[in-house]
Formats: structure tokens, C-alpha cells, sequence
């Protein structure tokens, strides 16, 4: 782990500027949707030189991954690709099945995003890559074992013996994601397409994994195509961007040109909706300049900023803070959790399973509470407990000034309780039931009949700024954006006290969760309801939160305002984490890339 | 692991208990005199049948006769039918030829149910899915004793490729016919399985990974799509096991072949409780083994599936 870390993040090796390992040319992907060409990919045109990566951009549905998995010829029966695709001058569109089967996997491998679903679950990691070196090199098995093995050492995997041994489901994500790249490299690709290789992952383990491509493209000199709709991954790695919507690829230019000085006005709209770490509310107009803060909270050198430039930093984020701590809360909490922990009950023979323990938290009337952590951290827990789905093992949880935590299961007081809580779920496609409109899940538990019920519905249709006469559409009439909102006026429709967001928009592309929570914020401000609101990702809590909450491993191990978390995090964890969180700007990414290689090191020492 | 099986053996105690139970007091609640029964229009004095009622235990209660019988089981010593034959010797006469008969009808559904479920399923929408689609549910609305007589008038009779019947002198090639005929409801429900898993593997991403790495599309199905597929099927095939070895009574009858089914039916014509509750207590323990069996191959096909603690 510690190698790596030690090369200078500050050098991007200027691009080799000799021919283009890849060469794209008027390349069109079409579906064909009904007895009808549908495209996905338009006349696209990029080229990359090896050791340079490029990243094409762009929301679902822009053709990205179709377009690149079609240099491969990976794209199912019911599609017809069109133009050039030269690897290192040789054309693969249109030549046959054993030639482009003798490129896949050795001149141009493929790393997929979900590693748990890519990888074959029946069989070894060591047995999925040896399978890959002997197909494409004559070698011995013992031969090509030692291969896979330098391969899994290469990807800093902690023990590659047994790695080596082990399935898919042993390992973590992150180790998982290793595992992929490893089988990619093991015949020396001059072409790597990874197609979102961390959007599975924790924002720590992403940031692991972007170290080590970073590490393996200076190493290796593949040129990388990087596909991705994470403006912060693309900051972090990229030399060149082409940015694509709906098939067409709208701008292309260096890392420097696409962020500094966007010519297309998707691309300026794109940049403008990544909600990024700092950046604060739509109001707030303090910005925090959360380098500045972990370089203060861990006394911190950086090369890449120069000394006065960091203590001025510094000092102006001292001075927010202290400004920040004027405000205090008032009133009756909604929430409050006192010294709680939440079990999964026992299941035959599993037992049960305490996923958070001490718990202390409390949320005022109109404050809006983040509890962020990575996955398994226990925050949805927490989330599911507040209204009742979990029962507390031990403390006690008051929500809406009674105390739940003694509470029967689907009791009469958990009934009378969830009518003041409001839920939204992550998924808005299976929380809504399929097979009912959308404006059945509003029928206000019996609080109003007839006319009233009907205006009453509209209101809410309003609230979150649907047309009316979509009350009798069924959930798959509605695009991700359009459910989401469905869930949230489902949530408020008995005008809760609290509402209980868990991960509300990590669903959704940038710009509709952009939207999306420019609607939750404006709500919120209007209805006045407290909120819990459950992610992984810290820049959404920015923008909303008052308070955060950091979590891991089932504990709260540090609370405080969003100015103090943000200014002035204490506990390692909180700074690993703020670290970790890529920035959509390449220079004050690699601050930040530097920052959190020292903070490593620190924590190691 | 080993607890694991330990374990699952364990549970085979309460449902030997329970069939064993339910079994035997259906059969004593059966109308009808099964001593009178046997002697037919001539009854015999009414000594002699107190004295036979007394030989089987008949003029006891229920509970007792249940107990006598499990008593003499784990004693093992099953006794003798109301023809005086040892029930053992009963047992072990049948159960062979039936045993041949389910594995035969087994391996018929297997081999020809994955490969047709695995062809059907890569070529998706073509004509060979669809007319194996077609056939395959004609198969299974077709009542086993249609398509047993059909057959066996046909190729038994007719074109005399197959005896029409089995007889005493049972092999392994007089049992093809009914094999076929025993394991073609099966066939079908295999048949069907494969070609969905299949269909629903080639999408799966490492079926895609499988392919960028270069492997050709034989070795992409053989090595990566088929181990994957077979895990559902393995649990259906284990499942008709038992059920092929039970469910043969129609079979066995049409083609005359002397194995369990017919034993059990000519048993519970008689009424007679011990023969009925011998041979259903085998059926129950083959059931739980090959079910034991079913969750071994499963842990083997798939490592995810671990039997620990």
C-alpha cells in the first residue's frame, strides 16, 4: 500500500505524442427497437495514445458504454455498428470472429463497473484469470499461475496467494475490483476500456482504486478509455475529456480546457449540476474549502500549495466557523436517540446481528440531520429503526416525543407513529407498486373522501412539481427523476414531522438529482419538516444537512455541525472520508490527491 | 460439512416418525375387513379368523399395533405379508427393479432435458426453441397413462422395436420403454428450466467478461453459462427422484413391470397396514437422501453455498 502512495501525485506525465493506439472514425451504434434503428452512438470520432487516458462523460443514456462496448463487438445480436475502429492501425469493425476475438482480452481488455456480477461466482479469481493467460499465450499452467499471481501482486492485493484461491464473494468490493484489473492486465493490453470501474465502490475504496490505476497507467503505458458520469473520477484521472449526450459527443478537450473553460453549454450545465464537496447549499454562499480544513485539523505540508496561500486558507476557514456557531436550535426534538443499538433479530440459525451500537443523536423541528458513512456502516439502520421497522435492543429512541424503543412490531402505537414520519426510499422504481397509478399511494390514509381527497392530491402533485394529470399513470410511465418525486409526495402526504430520506438520490443521474434535491431543499424550507437524511454521498449532505452525523462500523464516531464536520473534522475516519471524496476540477484535485496520501501515510506511521 | 450432514440426517427421525404415522393410520382406516377380504366368497369360521386377527395384530388398538410395528422395525424384522411371504424378501425383490426403472427414466430426463433445454435456450426465439417449446407443454398436458398405452401400441406393438411389456425377467433394456414414458412429464419441466436459466445466464455480466477476454462463444457456454444453469436444474432432478420412484404405480401397471408400484397397490387393495408403511418408510428415506444429495452437488456446483456452522 505505502509504494504507491509515495509517487508524486503532483506529475501527470505529458501524454506520448506519437501515433494513436486507438483511432475512432464516424463510429454510429444503432439499436434495433421495434423494427426500427434506434441510435445510441452518433458519427463519434477520438482517438487515444498510449499512457493517456480519456474519459468520456455522460449521463445514462448518452451512448457511452454502448459505444465502447462496441469497439469490441461486446453489444448484443439486435444492434449494428457503423465507421472505423483501428487499434494501433488495424481495423476491427468488420473483420471476422477469430480476429477480434485474438484482440479481446489481449490488445484490448475491459474492466467492467460491478466487479461481484463480472467476475464468474463458481469459479477461483486465480482459476478466471489463468483462463484469460492461457488462452491468449502458450505457457504451462504452473506457468500461467505465477503470471496471475504477479498480476494480483501488481494490483496490491494484501495476499495474492489467497486471493489467488479465493471465489468472487470472499473478497471485498474493492479487493474484487483488484481481481478485475488484474485479469485485464494479464496479457499486457495496449488498450484498457474501463467502463465505470468505481461507481459500485465506498468513495475510500474508489479512491484506493483510482490511486492504483493512476500508479498503473504510469507503469504500464496502456492508453485507458475511461467511460463515467463522475465529474470528481474524471478530475482525478483524466488527460482528455469528450463529453457525450444522447449519442453525440458535444465537446471534446484536455482535463484543463473541459473544466476551466467549457465551450458546450450541456457540458457548463453537467459541471454545474455535480454537487461537489464544499460547495454548500443553493443560498449558503460560504463555500468551505474542505482542503484547507483537513490541512489545518492535521497540520498538514503540501507541496502543491504554497505556504502563505494554505495559512490564508486556513484562517478564512477558522473565521467561518467561528461566524457558523451562532445559530442554535430550538424546540421539542423529533428524533432523539439516547445510547441506542439496533439489532437484526435472529433467523433460525443466524443470529442476531448488531449493526449499530451507542448510538446518540437529536434533530430539531425544521433541521435537517446527514448521516453519512460507507456502506455497511450502519446508517440505514438507523434510517429503518426511526420509523419503526427495526426494534431497538437496547437505549431508547423517542421520535415525535414518544418513545418507540419498547414498541410491538406492526403495534398500535408504531401504527399511530409512522402517520408524523414520512419515508423516501433509494429506489424509486421498486418502492412504488407497479400495478397501482401513482396517485393511489396518496390516499392519506383515510384523513380525507371525495373532493377534498382529490384537491388534496393535486396539492401534492404540485408540491413536487408534477403535472396533475399524471395522478392515474403507473410507475413505469415515469422516468427515474419523475418516480423519485412520486416517493417524495408520497412521504408528505400526511404532512409529517420528520421525513426519513434513505439515499433518495443515488438512483439518479447528476442532473435529475440535482433537481431533485433543489425540490427536497425548497420543500423542506416551505413544509418546515425535520429530516434524516441517510447517504453515502458527502457533497449531497453539504448541500442539505445542518447537522452530519459520520458513521462506521455501527457507530457514530463524530457529529457536529455542517461547519464544524466540514471546517474542522477530528476524527481520522471523517478526514479519510472528506479526503477521499474526489473534486470536479483537476488542480484542486491533486491538493486534495496529495493531502490524502500524507493523511495515509500519518495514519500507517 | 460433516455436521451439516449430521444434521440433515437427524432431521430424517421426526418425518420417518411422522409418513410412518400418517401412513399407517390411513391404512388402518380403511373400510373393510382385510382378513375377510382375503378368503373371498368363502369365510372361512370365525375361529380362524380371530385366530389370523390375532397372528397380525388386528384385534389390537391403533397405538398398539403402531408400536408393535415400530418395534419391529428397529428390530428389523418387518415380518410377513398376509400370504405369509417375509416382507423383507418383498422389499428386496421390488425395490431393485424399481430403483433401475427411476434411474433409467432419470438419466433419460436429464441428459436429453439439459441438452435440449441447452440448445433451445442459446438460440432463443428460433425455430427449434419454439417447436421444443410447443412439444414440451403438449408433453406435460398429456396424462402419463395416454402417452404409456399410446406408446406402447405403437413402438411396443405395432413396429415391435420394444417387448410391450416387462414381465418377470427384468434388464436394463426391456426398461427403456417405460423409462421414457416414466421420465417424460420430467423431461419436459427440465427441459424448460435449462433453457430459462440458460437465457438468463448469457445476459449475466460475467457471460459478457467471459467474452471480452477472448473465449469463444463453445467454451464462453460450456465453461462459464452451463455450471451456472445447472444449479436450479440439479435441485428439480433430485426432487423427482422420489417422485419417480413412488409415482411409477401407473407405469409399472401398464407395462407389468413387478416393482414398487405395483407391490404398493396390490398392497393397499388388501389392506395391509405393515407391507404399505415397509415400503413407503424406503420411499420416505430415498427421498430425504437424494434431497441430502441434491444439497451436496449444490454446495459443489455453487461456492457461494457453504453448509458450516
Amino acid at each position: 500500500m505505502t509504494d504507491f502512495i509515495a509517487v508524486d501525485p503532483a506529475v501527470t506525465p505529458v501524454p506520448d505524442q506519437g501515433a494513436p493506439v486507438l483511432e475512432v472514425r464516424d463510429l454510429s451504434v444503432d439499436f434495433g427497437v421495434d423494427k426500427k434503428w434506434v441510435p445510441a452512438a452518433i458519427r463519434l470520432n477520438y482517438e487515444v495514445r498510449a499512457g493517456e487516458v480519456l474519459a468520456i462523460v455522460g449521463e445514462s443514456g448518452s451512448g457511452k458504454s454502448a459505444s465502447s462496448m462496441a469497439l469490441l463487438g461486446l453489444l448484443p445480436s439486435n444492434s449494428r455498428v457503423t465507421g472505423s475502429v483501428k487499434l494501433a492501425g488495424q481495423e476491427l469493425l468488420g473483420t471476422n470472429e477469430a480476429n477480434i476475438r485474438a484482440v479481446r482480452g489481449k490488445d484490448v481488455a475491459v474492466i467492467f463497473q460491478e466487479p461481484m456480477t463480472a467476475l464468474n461466482p463458481v469459479y477461483t479469481v486465480g482459476a478466471q484469470i489463468v483462463e484469460t493467460v492461457r488462452l491468449h499465450s502458450e505457457v504451462s499452467p504452473d506457468e500461467a499461475r505465477l503470471r496471475a499471481l504477479r498480476m494480483l501482486e501488481l494490483v496490491e492485493l494484501p495476499d495474492p496467494e489467497k486471493a489467488f484461491r479465493s471465489y468472487p464473494h470472499q473478497l471485498s468490493g474493492g479487493q474484487r475490483q483488484r481481481a478485475m484489473i488484474a485479469q485485464s492486465l494479464s496479457c499486457d493490453p495496449k488498450l484498457l476500456i474501463a467502463d465505470e470501474p468505481t461507481t459500485a465502490l465506498d468513495v475510500t475504496v474508489q479512491a484506493e482504486i483510482l490511486d492504483l490505476m493512476r500508479n498503473l497507467r504510469n507503469k504500464l503505458d496502456s492508453a485507458i478509455v475511461l467511460i463515467t458520469h463522475d465529474m470528481g473520477v474524471v478530475a482525478d484521472l483524466a488527460d482528455r475529456i469528450a463529453v457525450m449526450r444522447r449519442g453525440v459527443i458535444v465537446e471534446t478537450g484536455t482535463a484543463a480546457e473541459i473544466f476551466h473553460n467549457p465551450q458546450h453549454e450541456y457540458t457548463r450545465a453537467l459541471l454545474a449540476a455535480v454537487p461537489h464537496l464544499g460547495q454548500g447549499g443553493a443560498d449558503s454562499a460560504a463555500e468551505v474549502d474542505v482542503t484547507a480544513a483537513l490541512a489545518a485539523a492535521t497540520n498538514a505540508e503540501l507541496s502543491s500549495i504554497p505556504e502563505d496561500q494554505l495559512l490564508r486558507r486556513e484562517r478564512e476557514n477558522a473565521a467561518a466557523l467561528a461566524a457558523a456557531e451562532a445559530a442554535k436550535p430550538q424546540g421539542q426534538p423529533v428524533l432523539e436517540l439516547t445510547d441506542v443499538a439496533i439489532e437484526y433479530p435472529k433467523q433460525g440459525r443466524v443470529p442476531a446481528f448488531r449493526a449499530v451500537e451507542g448510538a446518540n443523536l437529536v434533530i430539531y423541528p425544521g433541521q435537517v440531520v446527514g448521516l453519512v458513512g460507507e456502506s455497511g456502516s450502519g446508517k440505514t439502520t438507523i434510517g429503518r429503526a426511526a420509523v419503526g421497522l427495526l426494534p431497538v435492543a437496547a437505549g431508547t429512541m423517542k421520535v415525535v416525543g414518544q418513545d418507540i424503543s419498547a414498541a410491538k412490531r406492526n403495534g398500535r402505537q408504531l401504527h399511530e407513529m409512522r402517520r408524523h414520519v414520512g419515508m423516501v426510499f433509494q429506489d424509486p422504481s421498486s418502492s412504488l407498486n407497479p400495478r397501482l397509478p401513482i396517485g393511489e399511494p396518496m390516499f392519506l390514509a383515510g384523513v380525507a373522501k371525495g373532493g377534498e381527497l382529490q384537491k388534496r392530491i393535486e396539492a401534492l402533485l404540485d408540491q413536487v412539481e408534477l403535472p396533475r394529470n399524471y395522478r392515474n399513470r403507473y410507475p413505469h410511465e415515469l422516468s427515474g427523476g419523475q418516480k423519485q418525486r412520486v416517493g417524495i409526495a408520497r412521504a408528505l402526504s400526511l404532512k409529517p414531522k420528520l421525513m426519513v430520506a434513505d439515499e433518495p438520490t443515488s438512483a439518479l443521474d447528476v442532473s435529475v438529482q440535482a433537481k431533485v434535491l433543489d425540490l427536497f431543499q425548497n420543500l423542506q424550507k416551505e413544509l418546515g419538516f425535520a429530516c434524516l437524511f441517510v447517504t453515502h454521498d458527502l457533497a449531497v449532505v453539504d448541500v442539505l444537512a445542518d447537522r452530519i452525523c459520520v458513521m462506521q462500523r455501527g457507530r457514530i464516531v463524530e457529529q457536529g455541525t455542517r461547519d464544524q464536520i466540514l471546517r474542522n473534522p477530528q476524527e481520522p475516519y471523517t478526514q479519510r472520508l472528506l479526503a477521499a471524496v474526489p473534486l470536479p476540477d483537476p488542480e484542486k484535485q491533486r491538493e486534495r490527491r496529495e493531502l490524502r496520501a500524507q493523511l495515509l501515510a500519518a495514519g500507517q506511521s | 460439512m460433516i455436521q451439516f450432514i449430521l444434521r440433515r440426517l437427524l432431521q430424517v427421525i421426526p418425518v420417518f416418525l411422522g409418513t410412518t404415522l400418517l401412513v399407517y393410520f390411513m391404512v388402518f382406516a380403511l373400510p373393510g375387513d382385510p382378513i375377510r377380504a382375503l378368503f373371498g366368497d368363502r369365510p372361512p369360521s370365525e375361529a380362524v379368523i380371530a385366530q389370523l386377527r390375532q397372528q397380525y395384530n388386528l384385534d389390537q388398538p391403533f397405538w398398539v399395533q403402531y408400536g408393535l410395528f415400530l418395534k419391529n422395525l428397529f428390530t428389523f424384522n418387518l415380518g410377513v405379508d398376509f400370504t405369509g411371504q417375509p416382507i423383507a424378501a418383498t422389499l428386496a425383490r421390488v425395490f431393485p427393479v424399481t430403483a433401475m426403472l427411476a434411474i433409467e427414466a432419470l438419466i433419460i430426463q436429464g441428459v436429453f432435458g439439459i441438452a435440449f433445454g441447452l440448445v433451445a435456450g442459446l438460440r432463443k426465439g428460433g425455430i427449434f426453441d419454439s417447436t421444443v417449446l410447443v412439444l414440451s407443454l403438449v408433453v406435460i398436458a398429456i396424462p402419463t397413462f395416454v402417452l404409456g398405452f399410446a406408446l406402447q401400441l405403437l413402438i411396443g406393438v405395432q413396429l415391435g422395436w420394444a417387448k410391450p411389456t416387462v414381465g418377470s425377467n427384468v434388464t436394463w433394456g426391456s426398461l427403456i420403454l417405460p423409462a421414457v414414458v416414466l421420465g417424460m412429464v420430467s423431461f419436459a419441466y427440465v427441459l424448460r428450466l435449462t433453457r430459462a436459466s440458460v437465457i438468463e445466464n448469457m445476459n449475466a455480466d460475467y457471460v459478457r467478461t467471459a467474452t471480452a477476454k477472448g473465449l469463444a462463444r463453445r467454451q464462453v457456454v460450456t465453461t462459464h453459462v452451463l455450471r451456472n444453469s445447472l444449479i436450479p436444474v440439479i435441485t428439480y432432478l433430485g426432487a423427482s427422484l422420489g417422485g419417480l420412484m413412488g409415482g411409477a404405480i401407473v407405469t409399472e401397471a401398464i407395462f407389468n413391470v413387478p416393482g414398487v408400484g405395483q407391490k404398493l397397490y396390490q398392497a393397499i387393495l388388501r389392506s395391509e397396514g405393515p407391507t404399505v408403511v415397509a415400503i413407503v418408510s424406503v420411499l420416505v428415506l430415498v427421498f430425504v437422501l437424494a434431497n441430502l444429495l441434491v444439497d451436496l452437488l449444490y454446495a459443489w456446483l455453487d461456492p457461494r453455498i457453504r453448509y458450516e456452522n
